[in-house]
């Protein structure tokens, strides 16, 4: 996982060398540790509106230092730009120039995020316009953020104020340190059926973690990014059932055993496989809340090369396998279950190479949106999280040029992601927190144009 | 001997001892997959693989009892070493038990007891053998020598105690299978066996066909998925051989009893060869089962040993589970038909069909078993239907829990019936044992 060039251009006469060089210096993430304050600095809250006031009383209840103007010499750990009531573009201006000076003094790891409503067909044009103007606005920003800073957006959809606990949720999400690599980003809350934990708890632990008392079952967790995920799902309270192909059951012990959790060796291609998971994980554990669908494979071959056992298994096991084990789990009537499922940056653009992954992957994202809604009329729901470049044993073996371009130019945070990072999206859309975030697909690349 | 009607001492206390489930790690054909690792690693692997299966992580088992047959002195403590390498807790006691191959029957079966007597809620029985990892017996020169010289007390004493060693002292001993009161290797045993009941060359390959098929075929079905967990980069037993042929088995030359002449029908394929691997059970009583939400593939109603003589040449060396069996049906008021499955372990293909033939047989059933009529013949498609030894591998002590564990899961798949385990060991015993449907 250390990167080389990392270490080099990190300190002493590296560090010198490359900034006289004009070479990339990736910043030092901020990663969510347990204790971590939520955000780094006081927070400047820009924007009016009823949905502004609502938040600048949430906020001063996390015992955040919240202004609502810009002032010099503050360094900023955040900044909110409530723009859900602008109504014409030329709104817009005055709190993005606020914005812009507050950019040069922002901590290491602050954060941006907006708030808005997202452009639908019956909106006038010009509400249109600001709406999709801040989305471009916001994307832009996240380009010129140094430090580690990141910006996002949530869309507001009907009925959700400042008060939805699903909104809260994810603003505690994209403040902390968990969303350390997803840049440039945004996510629609909808205003949800199923009741929230009190979000005014920052750091968790025990019983007040947001997973307390649930069952998940992580496919592929033998190691790498689905190892991760365990992890962070079992530090945020749920008892993990980790699932791998029986070949990799040694690793899979160890992660079970680091876990206190229970190894299934399953090879999920297998047609009961989602029969098997639902008589594990409810005949051993008495129920299944959490389904992380992360077992894929690879196939990497040009089209025009591709011969029909490279394309028929990566379509087998990253996609049919998952609408196999989901009609099982909707079959079996789970109330409050959520699904999240790992897509890829490359299925959003395309990657020269892997026409057999990027199909199957893309083919998640349809598959959230559309097995979503059954989910979501039993309390629960479905999301996808598309990772860009994430250092694991698989992102290992790419070319070592090809690999540098992917980890240094790309991204607008100018390196490579960790398991962790990913880990750490996949656990929040898993949660009650993220109830009223369904169907969607959220992208954690660090904002690289790969995938763009 | 009339029948009496005798009721237990104490059958208040007595309940019933169940099989949750087990895992063991894929065998391996000795100096190879695991050539670098120790007993106490691959008994560790397979106690740990179980504890994440069945999520005992931090958990006090009442007793493990395992227990390896070709032992370094340094493993004194073999399995409560073992358990200290695992994610078990740390007050979680240990026993080593020692019984040539039945070792792992045995450390099973006593478990079973002392949890219908009540004295244990949960236990994990097993064992582990390495050829691997044997031990190197130094010649009695050297060991005496060097001894003196642990003795000596100063620098000229040590060097003349040194010197007492011979350079032909100092070839090692190595450890083999060979009967210290006969000096016949267990295969030559086994030969003169095989010849006496008249075992056919043929029918040996075809059991030994069988026992790789029915394994490959197990290996296809996911069979083995909650049964095997990998080690060392080894994901099956490699010891398997999908595709074996009667007609390919028949190529190969006799290796065992060639002072038979034309009669020697043992060879490689249908003997098993030296073997690394290590297996570990889950036991435990039905209360703690269910309070711990676990499975109950089958229970494990009973078990017996026996012996025989075969240093006077009056009985075969793995002989001995004919008789037992005979002693256990009797008990349990069974025929040797009431069976849905038959584990029966192979060293050698002879060896289990000497023991069948020895049960059809009017004369050794009523002079050696005191029966009035024979056992009888089993149905052959109930045989070793996942595999054996012969494919399997046979790491002496782990061949016990190998066959528990794959017999309750067989029941438990089935639904209903009863199954026999008959386990051959050297020293002229044996141990089997009665699993029911669970």
């Amino acid at each position: 996982m250390a990167d080389a060039y990392m270490d080099l251009v990190g300190s002493g006469f590296g560090k010198v060398l490359a900034k006289q060089l004009g070479l990339p210096q990736p910043p030092k993430l901020r990663r969510y540790q347990s204790g971590e304050p939520i955000a780094p600095g006081p927070v400047l809250l820009l924007g009016s509106g009823a949905t502004a006031q609502q938040l600048a009383d949430v906020l001063l209840g996390w015992e955040l230092d919240v202004r609502r103007h810009f002032t010099d010499n503050v360094r900023y750990g955040a900044v909110f730009l409530v723009a859900d009531s602008f109504e014409s573009p030329s709104e817009l201006g005055e709190p993005a120039l606020e914005m812009g000076r507050a950019l040069k003094t922002l901590a290491p790891g602050a954060r941006v995020i907006s708030l808005s409503k997202q452009a639908t067909e019956q909106d006038k044009p010009s509400v249109a316009a600001v709406r999709r103007g801040l989305e471009g606005f916001i994307r832009s920003v996240a380009r010129e953020l140094r430090g580690g800073a990141t910006a996002n957006g949530l869309f507001l959809g009907d009925g959700v104020d400042g008060h939805n606990a699903s909104l809260l949720g994810a603003i505690r999400f994209f403040l902390s340190g968990k969303s350390a690599y997803v840049d440039g980003q945004f996510l629609s809350v909808e205003a949800s059926g199923s009741t929230v934990p009190d979000v005014r708890t920052l750091n968790y632990d025990g019983a007040s973690a947001p997973l307390a008392g649930k069952v998940a079952v992580v496919t592929g967790a033998a190691r790498g990014i689905g190892a991760a995920i365990a992890r962070v799902l079992h530090r945020d309270g749920a008892k993990v059932v980790v699932v791998d192909v029986p070949a990799a059951g040694d690793a899979l012990t160890k992660v079970a055993n680091e876990l206190s959790g229970t190894a299934l060796q399953l090879d999920i291609t297998r047609e009961d496989a989602g029969d098997v998971i639902l008589k594990h994980a409810l005949g051993r554990h008495g129920r299944l809340d959490i389904v992380i669908h992360n077992a894929g494979i690879t196939r990497d071959k040009l089209l025009a090369n591709m011969d029909q056992a490279k394309w028929d298994s990566v379509i087998a096991v990253n996609l049919e396998s998952q609408l196999r084990m989901n009609e099982a789990f909707l079959a079996a009537d789970l109330q409050g279950l959520r699904i999240v499922t790992l897509a890829s940056t490359s299925g959003i653009a395309g990657n020269r190479g892997q026409t057999n992954y990027a199909a199957s992957k893309a083919g998640l994202m349809g598959v959230v949106a559309a097995t979503s809604p059954a989910l979501e009329a039993r309390g629960g729901g479905m999301n996808a999280v598309a990772p860009g470049f994430i250092e694991t044993e698989m992102t290992a073996k790419i070319p070592v040029a090809t690999r540098a371009v992917g980890r240094l130019l790309m991204p607008s945070l100018m390196q490579g992601g960790l398991p962790q990072d990913v880990a750490e999206a996949v656990s929040f859309l898993a949660s009650p927190e993220a109830s009223g975030i369904n169907g969607q697909t959220l992208r954690v690349c660090g904002q690289s144009l790969i995938g763009a | 001997m009339t029948e009496q009607n005798q009721t237990p001492a104490s059958p208040q206390t007595v309940r019933r001892a169940v099989v949750i489930g087990g895992n063991r790690v894929p065998f391996a054909r000795s100096h190879g997959a695991y050539a670098n690792a120790s007993n106490q690693d691959l008994l560790t692997a397979a106690i740990d693989g179980l504890v994440a299966r069945f999520g005992l992580q931090g958990e006090r088992i009442d007793l493990v009892s395992a227990g390896a047959v070709i032992k370094h002195s340094k493993d004194f403590n073999l399995t409560r070493e073992s358990v200290l390498g695992t994610a078990l807790a740390k007050d979680t006691p240990a026993v080593d038990v020692q019984m040539a191959c039945a070792t792992g029957m045995e450390a099973l079966g006593s478990l079973a007891n002392k949890i219908k007597l009540g004295q244990l809620e949960s236990a994990i029985g097993g064992g582990v053998d390495s050829i691997s990892d044997a031990p190197i017996v130094f010649s009695d020169g050297v060991r005496h020598a060097l001894l003196e010289v642990s003795r000596a007390k100063t620098l000229p004493q040590k060097l003349a105690a040194f010197s007492k060693v011979r350079p032909k002292d100092l070839a090692p001993v190595a450890p083999g299978t060979n009967e210290p009161r006969t000096g016949l290797s267990m295969g030559e045993h086994q030969a003169l066996t095989t010849a006496k009941w008249n075992i056919t060359r043929e029918a040996q390959d075809e059991l030994a066909a069988a026992s790789h098929n029915n394994l490959a075929a197990a290996y296809d079905r996911h069979f083995f998925d909650d049964l095997v967990t990998p080690y060392a980069g080894l994901t099956k037993d490699n010891n398997m051989r999908p595709g074996s042929t009667v007609e390919k088995l028949g190529t190969l030359k006799p290796v065992f009893g060639k002072s038979l002449g034309d009669k020697a029908t043992m060879t490689a394929g249908n003997s098993t060869p030296l073997t690394d691997g290590a297996s570990a059970v889950l036991l435990g009583s039905e209360e703690w089962a269910k309070s711990k939400d676990l499975p109950i593939l089958a229970e494990f109603v009973d078990f017996e040993a026996a012996a025989v003589d075969f240093v006077s040449g009056e009985e075969g060396l793995l002989m001995a589970p004919a008789y037992a069996v005979a002693r256990m049906l009797k008990r349990n008021n069974l025929t040797l038909q009431d069976f849905d499955f038959y584990e029966i372990h192979e060293a050698f293909a002879g060896t289990v069909l000497s023991t069948l033939a020895a049960w059809e047989d009017e004369e050794f059933c009523r002079t050696k078993l005191g029966l009035d009529q024979p056992l009888g013949s089993i149905d052959r498609s109930k045989l070793n239907v996942n595999g054996s030894s012969l494919a399997a591998g046979h790491p002496f002590a782990a061949t016990g829990g190998r066959l528990v564990a794959t017999l309750a899961k067989m029941l438990h798949e089935k639904g209903s019936g009863r199954g026999l385990i008959s386990v051959c060991a050297a020293g002229g015993q044996g141990v089997v044992a009665i699993l029911e449907a669970r």
